[in-house]
């Protein structure tokens, strides 16, 4: 045993910590089903997670295609929805219920599936041991349980697109009493249940991904990794399970109350009801305490999207401005205030549910509030790219794409922040413009920086460039083509999740503008799938990494082998010996965390 | 067929992208990688500045095309406040948007990697972060104290001389009740609901209060330029009443009522004529997802005067009434002549 492992593993003080990597030392006989299905290695987990986050955008983004067609083109008929969705699509029309099937499971998704587990599990995964100088993460066991338990989320989800009445389809936030009613709606039937199974089993992945990565990220550095010398993307994926596993249980909580209201007759969020008819017995509980425990996950949860995606952005701005990040305190600080100030928000999301009015002053405040370390992340990021020697790499231009729609997306959330504004915009396509932007497409555009600049360290190989610039530049262009002027649809004050709005005088201004954003959701899905094409073509078949540092970066997992085994390092793991962002120091272009400081060297950090 | 078509020439395209990048990529090793990456580098960095001077005409156009059809001038004194807070927003922010943006973009095309340039160690500055620390923090303080002064003036309590209506949401319409002549709504509880003898909002009779009730579904009324007090409620699911013309929304949740307070400041007609269109109607949206018929949840608003409305409420017969037809005065007229014929026959 090294060195290093033993300082950390008498930090963790405890020598079972250690112990699996004693194991991944003596090259242990790996079989197909442990390496590739079953695997503890903290890489193939972070690519099944990113794998199946791959399969989940595609149904996620096909679902928003379908309900695009819907909203584009609500006189038109398509012969071919029929064939493939039967009786939800009659007559070649996406019926009202399905519709909100769709949505309902568009968003959930996405938000979960995708941008939760999608983007933190892989990068959390694959980044936490690299970068930290671990061989793999603290409990690699738990580690394999989060990916199956998320699998199992993603079973059971699955498996509700195909009950006979429908997903649910209550809106991704599944309010009650909607969601807690079956006489309701049909998606508020099996498929509502489902949901609730589903969500309850993610949150136990999430937590048990999030308390490992606490735990590594604490215990299992390399010797010489202080806090302060952790590349920004551990900051900031330390941060999101901070914000997961504080905030997560919450959402179990109110899923499982929400349960226990469907089926043992609790009345926890009902009371009052007289549904299609009958009247219900339920007195005395109140539908906004769910709306409460929600966005307590739910706020945190925007930021648990957010913060991987603004760590990786800033540590690939920075390596290909060749330039160290601006103000590194300055951004941990931020994302400090950021994780704080995200619990002390959430009920914004409630101006107009009847909140007490002084109440809704409180969170106004603290909600504006989050706009300054946000404002001080954007600040850093432009300069840090002011006077460097830029690459534009795909991955640095998915990064300036993120401060691009991070900035026009962040904006208009001070317009949301804002009761007062909030009173007419609640509820409307102004907050599904706002939120696709800032929450969305930019971490979504965090997370393809992050695969493109991190695919060679994963499978040895590199992505086609010209796919890869195409890719960004439709989806680019593309997606403010779709958001910006949907903007406009919500000042004129058009409810979202309206699929035709013919039936109205106010609201019927738009059939050009819906158009037009459906033809271009459709082109940008296709680059999407190109992506998807190129991801899994430059697996086998991508330009083969030939140095072991190809993007000349300082963090340590460019340090290890080109394709890493179980265990990442094949010797020692390296010792640290200063901040990871020493670019165009003292005239040297790099120089990696691992080198000495010098006696010559300038001082600085 | 159409479908099968654009299928067909979707994986077409593909094929030809797939085909060209791996063509670009062979071209490319074979040109040497250094010379090819530097080239695109170039490309790319001034697509980036083409996409911000292209972006922002288009942000232009995009205002020209759609700035008219966004709801004009705000019907209600609330949807005033409303718009202000709104234009002083869009105002700083657009500033911020542009230095930020334009910044952006400049800096990714003026330094784009060459041969001459090293990058400048630059890693911190704390007057520099200093400064986009406060400046912020002081834009956005006067942005939250506008904000908060409009809020409680708009959520703050009704004047007294409001008049009261109650609006119910329900699985797909709405519901509204008016208090009569005392002003006052009497009580209801939700296991009275009885629509089929008359009892839709489930009005306790034996509340006094309760007797000159008027019940409407469908459409509001009320008076111009004299304040009203919407009482919310709902049936069944969330609701919510959303008035984009008055610039107000509030929740309609089942077991907790709430309440929101306006002022019309024009009839329909001034409306029609002001929009210049004929079919001009105030509508009443549901503004939080309740179901399949959420999106066709549409009531009318009619703001009409005082006379008018006297008028239209007069002609509505008070639900205990309608409930209740032996009750009713109106019923009672016969009555008595049936018991004239009773008294002959006998």
């Amino acid at each position: 045993m090294n060195e290093a492992v033993k300082t950390s593993a008498a930090v963790s003080e405890g020598a079972h910590v250690a112990h699996p990597h004693e194991q991944a030392h003596e090259h242990h006989h790996e079989t197909f089903v442990s390496k590739y299905i079953f695997s503890m290695d903290h890489k193939t987990i972070g690519k099944q997670f990113l794998i199946t986050g791959i399969v989940w955008a595609i149904i996620g983004g096909l679902f928003s295609v379908l309900f695009r067609l819907q909203l584009g083109y609500p006189e038109e008929s398509f012969p071919i929805l029929e064939t493939f969705f039967g009786e939800w699509a009659k007559g070649g029309q996406i019926q009202p219920e399905f519709y909100y099937g769709l949505v309902t499971i568009h968003g959930t998704v996405l938000v979960f599936f995708v941008l939760t587990a999608g983007l933190s599990g892989t990068f959390a995964n694959l980044l936490i041991p690299l970068q930290v100088g671990a061989r793999d993460m603290a409990s690699p066991f738990l580690n394999m349980l989060s990916y199956w338990f998320f699998f199992l989320a993603g079973v059971v989800m699955l498996s509700s697109i195909f009950v006979h009445t429908g997903p649910a389809s209550g809106g991704w936030t599944m309010y009650p009493p909607l969601s807690a009613l079956r006489q309701a709606g049909d998606g508020q039937k099996l498929g509502a249940d489902l949901w609730l199974i589903s969500m309850s089993l993610f949150i136990i992945s999430s937590l048990l991904g999030g308390l490992n990565y606490i735990a590594t990220i604490l215990n299992m550095r390399t010797k010489g990794m202080s806090m302060t010398r952790l590349p920004l993307p551990i900051w900031a994926m330390f941060f999101t399970a901070v914000l997961g596993v504080l905030s997560f249980p919450v959402l179990l909580s109110g899923a499982i109350l929400l349960l226990f209201d469907r089926n043992l007759g609790t009345s926890f969020y009902l009371s009052d009801i007289v549904v299609n008819g009958e009247i219900l017995p339920n007195e005395g509980g109140s539908a906004i305490l769910y709306q409460h425990l929600f966005w307590f996950l739910g706020h945190p949860e925007v930021y648990i999207i957010l913060l991987p995606a603004m760590g990786m952005v800033s540590e690939i701005l920075s390596v290909n401005s060749r330039k160290p990040i601006f103000g590194y305190m300055a951004m941990l600080g931020s994302l400090f205030a950021i994780c704080i100030l995200a619990f002390l928000v959430w009920a914004h999301h409630m101006f107009v549910t009847g909140l007490n009015p002084f109440l809704g002053s409180v969170f106004v405040l603290l909600t504006l509030l989050i706009a300054v370390p946000s404002a001080i992340k954007v600040f850093n990021w432009i300069t840090t790219i002011w006077r460097g020697n830029i690459r534009f790499t795909p991955a640095t231009l998915f990064a300036i794409g993120f401060v691009s729609l991070f900035i026009s997306g962040g904006l208009t959330g001070i317009f949301l922040g804002n009761s007062t504004i909030d009173i007419h915009l609640h509820d409307t396509m102004f907050v599904v413009a706002h939120f696709h932007i800032v929450m969305g497409v930019a971490s979504f555009f965090g997370m393809f920086a992050g695969v493109y600049h991190w695919f060679p360290k994963m499978f040895g190989r590199y992505l086609n460039n010209t796919m890869a610039y195409m890719h960004f530049w439709v989806t680019m262009i593309g997606s403010y083509l779709i958001f910006w002027p949907m903007h406009y649809q919500g000042l004129a004050g058009v409810p979202r999740r309206y699929l035709d709005k013919r039936g109205w005088v106010s609201f019927n201004d738009f059939a050009d503008l819906d158009k037009m954003i459906t033809v271009v959701s459709i082109v940008v899905f296709a680059a999407q799938l190109l992506f998807v094409f190129n991801f899994f073509y430059s697996i086998f078949k991508g330009r083969k990494v030939r140095t072991a540092n190809p993007w000349g970066a300082n963090t340590l997992e460019w340090t290890t082998p080109i394709r890493p085994g179980h265990g990442n390092w094949e010797g020692d793991i390296p010792e640290v010996h200063r901040w990871p962002y020493d670019y165009g120091k003292d005239g040297r272009e790099f120089i990696p965390q691992t080198e000495p400081v010098g006696a010559q060297e300038t001082k600085s950090h | 067929m159409q479908a099968f078509l654009i299928i067909a020439i979707l994986v077409l395209a593909f094929v030809i992208i797939f085909q060209i990048s791996k063509a670009s990529e062979y071209v490319a090793v074979l040109r040497g990688w250094e010379r090819t990456r530097k080239q695109t580098n170039r490309i790319n960095a001034f697509m980036l500045l083409a996409f911000l001077v292209l972006g922002l005409i288009g942000v232009y156009l995009c205002n020209e095309k759609f700035k008219g059809r966004i709801l004009g001038e705000p019907a209600s004194d609330h949807g005033e406040l409303v718009d202000q807070m709104l234009y002083v927003t869009l105002a700083v922010t657009f500033v911020v948007f542009l230095i930020t943006q334009i910044a952006l973009f400049w800096f990714a095309y003026k330094y784009q990697e060459s041969d001459d340039r090293k990058a400048y160690f630059y890693p911190h500055n704390n007057t520099l972060e200093l400064i986009w620390t406060v400046i912020p923090a002081i834009a956005l303080t006067v942005l939250v104290g506008f904000g908060i002064v409009y809020w409680f003036r708009i959520t703050g309590e009704a004047p007294k001389d409001a008049m009261q209506v109650e609006v119910v949401g329900k699985q797909f319409g709405w519901e509204f009740r008016y208090p009569g002549a005392d002003g006052i709504l009497g009580k209801k509880y939700f296991k009275n609901v009885d629509p089929v003898n008359g009892n839709p909002a489930g009005q306790i009779w034996e509340d006094s209060t309760n007797k000159d009730d008027v019940f409407v579904e469908q459409e509001m009324h009320l008076v111009v330029g004299k304040p009203v007090k919407l009482v919310i409620g709902a049936k069944d699911v969330i609701h919510d009443v959303g008035l984009v013309h008055f610039r107000m929304k509030m929740d309609a949740v089942p077991g907790t009522p709430t309440t929101m307070w306006f002022t019309p400041k024009y009839t329909t007609k001034q409306m029609k004529e002001k929009t210049g269109n004929p079919d001009f109607v105030y509508e009443l949206s549901c503004d939080q997802m309740c179901g399949r018929g959420h999106w066709s949840m549409r009531g009318v608003v009619v703001v009409e005067t005082q006379e008018e409305f006297d008028a239209w409420l007069a002609s509505k017969k008070p639900q205990y009434l309608v409930a209740n037809p032996d009750k009713d005065p109106a019923n009672k007229k016969e009555a008595p002549a049936a018991s004239t014929k009773d008294v002959v026959i006998n």
